[in-house]
């Protein structure tokens, strides 16, 4: 009975249902982790494992990307800036930018194509094939030792990662300003950390941190969920990425929204 | 009057998933060391069944007490202590894939039975992988293992902990007819060595045959017909058990 009055339904209505099923879904996910993230057993050799995973599959490819952001957008903003005889401003310019958004933003976006397609294509997979189901027969809380552990891995390892691509994109930037306008590597520094306040460190540390919160949870939400086999765990990986990124553009907007404000005060 | 020792009591088990009644009321009385083989058609509920005595899934209704207990009314931990006694061997094998066979095996083991050395830890991986006879793959992974091997070193994983119950689950799906004998006698050996009480969902009557001391057929929902092979199958009177075993005996 309920079935046939589910089947009269019209599709928007249909969608509508799926679409709150699926959010009360997911808050029921993010829930549950702060639930089981503080209660024992710990799985403390599990999440260095996952951040060590993490850290290794994304360094080749932030390391090239922060490089060569570093060095396009130096070259990029050199025109503007020399028409008003300013070039000397680029160290600052481009610490400001990298600090403040390019640096966690393009991390946060690598992160969440290399690191969040993983861990959703991993997860679907162990779900389909029923790994899952049999680590749950063998006493193990399979919600501990797969979701909480890959989600405190990304949360801790994308301020770290977006560390590091600031440091590789100021690199690159100092190598373009260096053959170009023959500025030294100390005068660069103090010019960069002249520019940069406590605040957009602050700001940034925060941020990545729910970046990589956000890259774990819906990587392992995605898996955790999939269904229908392999096409399912191709699904899985590839809604991770897609709402990974599109929550990370709504946090960022939010972000900055904020510090802005305190900015202002 | 029976008075060997239930392990299992099935009463009156109802699942249904949406508009499709899977169990219609089962029942179920299973002795210590027995081997009961449950038959019937794909998606008829046979491994629904065995996924709520381990606690995976939940009956809308009626009773599945497995040692003496009431599975759905158990508490995470006394579930998870039940779960201890009972080895879930899955269709897929269900290996974990990232790990090494040594290190699937230690999973378990490590998990859930305290201050055990590394030296017994290999010993007793080492034991089990002769007991299923490859202890040359200890140090490979999954991926390197044929469907047979895999389905073996799914036995010696759940059989690690102990069991007092096996389950197995379509445990020779997919496996050529010779590595399909292999794993039968490998149930046999189980059972005779370490003294477990095994149900086995199946739909190959050959391995029905040369495992169980007792046949469970299920339809629509319920077992239609209980005994030994002989009470079930060469004259069965219902026509679709009738044509199960036809097909498996005379057209193969």
């Amino acid at each position: 009975m309920a079935g046939e009055a589910d089947d009269r339904k019209p599709l928007i209505s249909k969608k509508i249902d799926k679409f709150f099923t699926g959010l009360a879904d997911a808050w029921n996910f993010v829930r549950r982790f702060f639930q089981e993230v503080f209660l024992p057993p710990y799985e403390f050799k599990e999440v260095i494992h996952q951040c060590y995973r993490i850290g290794v599959e994304s360094l080749p490819l932030i390391s090239l990307t922060g490089f060569i952001v570093g060095i396009v957008f130096t070259n990029q903003s050199r025109p503007s800036l020399s028409e008003f005889g300013a070039t000397s401003w680029l160290p600052a310019l481009i610490a400001i930018a990298i600090v403040r958004a390019m640096g966690p933003l393009v991390t946060a976006l690598i992160a969440a194509g290399k690191v969040g397609s993983s861990i959703g294509a991993e997860i679907g997979s162990m779900k389909v094939t029923e790994q899952i189901d049999a680590m749950e027969v063998s006493a193990t809380n399979p919600f501990k030792f797969l979701v909480v552990t890959r989600v405190l891995a990304t949360t801790f390892m994308i301020p770290i990662l977006v560390m590091y691509t600031d440091f590789v994109a100021l690199v690159g930037s100092f190598i373009n300003v260096n053959s170009k306008e023959l500025v030294s590597l100390s005068t660069f520094f103090v010019q960069v950390f002249d520019a940069i306040t406590f605040l957009d460190v602050f700001s940034s540390v925060i941020k990545s941190l729910v970046f990589g919160f956000t890259i774990g949870i819906v990587g392992c939400y995605k898996g955790y969920h999939s269904s229908k086999g392999t096409e399912g765990v191709g699904r899985a990986a590839n809604s991770a990425v897609v709402i990974s990124m599109f929550l990370i553009f709504i946090e960022e907007l939010l972000a900055l929204q904020i510090v802005n404000a305190i900015r202002g005060m | 009057m029976d008075n060997r020792e239930k392990v299992v009591v099935i009463r009156n088990l109802y699942k249904s998933f949406g508009d499709l009644d899977v169990l219609q009321g089962v029942d179920l009385d299973l002795h210590r060391e027995e081997n009961l083989v449950v038959l019937g058609r794909s998606g008829t509920g046979k491994s629904v069944l065995i996924k709520i005595m381990v606690g995976l899934l939940k009956q809308d209704s009626g009773s599945m007490q497995v040692l003496g207990k009431e599975v759905s009314s158990l508490s995470t931990k006394d579930l998870n202590a039940l779960r201890l006694k009972i080895g879930f061997s899955f269709q897929n094998s269900a290996l974990y894939d990232s790990m090494t066979v040594r290190e699937n095996m230690e999973f378990p083991l490590v998990r859930n039975v305290k201050n055990l050395t590394k030296k017994e830890v290999t010993m007793r991986i080492e034991e089990l992988l002769d007991a299923v006879g490859l202890p040359q793959t200890i140090n490979q992974m999954p991926s390197e293992l044929s469907g047979g091997q895999k389905k073996r070193i799914g036995v010696a994983r759940t059989l690690i902990l102990n069991p007092e119950i096996m389950l197995y689950d379509e445990p020779t799906a997919g496996l050529d007819p010779i590595t399909c004998v292999d794993i039968n006698n490998l149930i046999h050996e189980v059972r005779d060595r370490y003294k477990t009480t095994s149900i086995v969902i199946t739909h190959d009557l050959a391995c029905a045959k040369q495992t169980g001391d007792r046949m469970a057929v299920l339809l629509d929902g319920k077992f239609k017909a209980m005994g030994t092979f002989e009470e079930v199958f060469p004259h069965a009177v219902d026509e679709r058990i009738k044509s199960f075993y036809d097909y498996n005996f005379i057209n193969s």
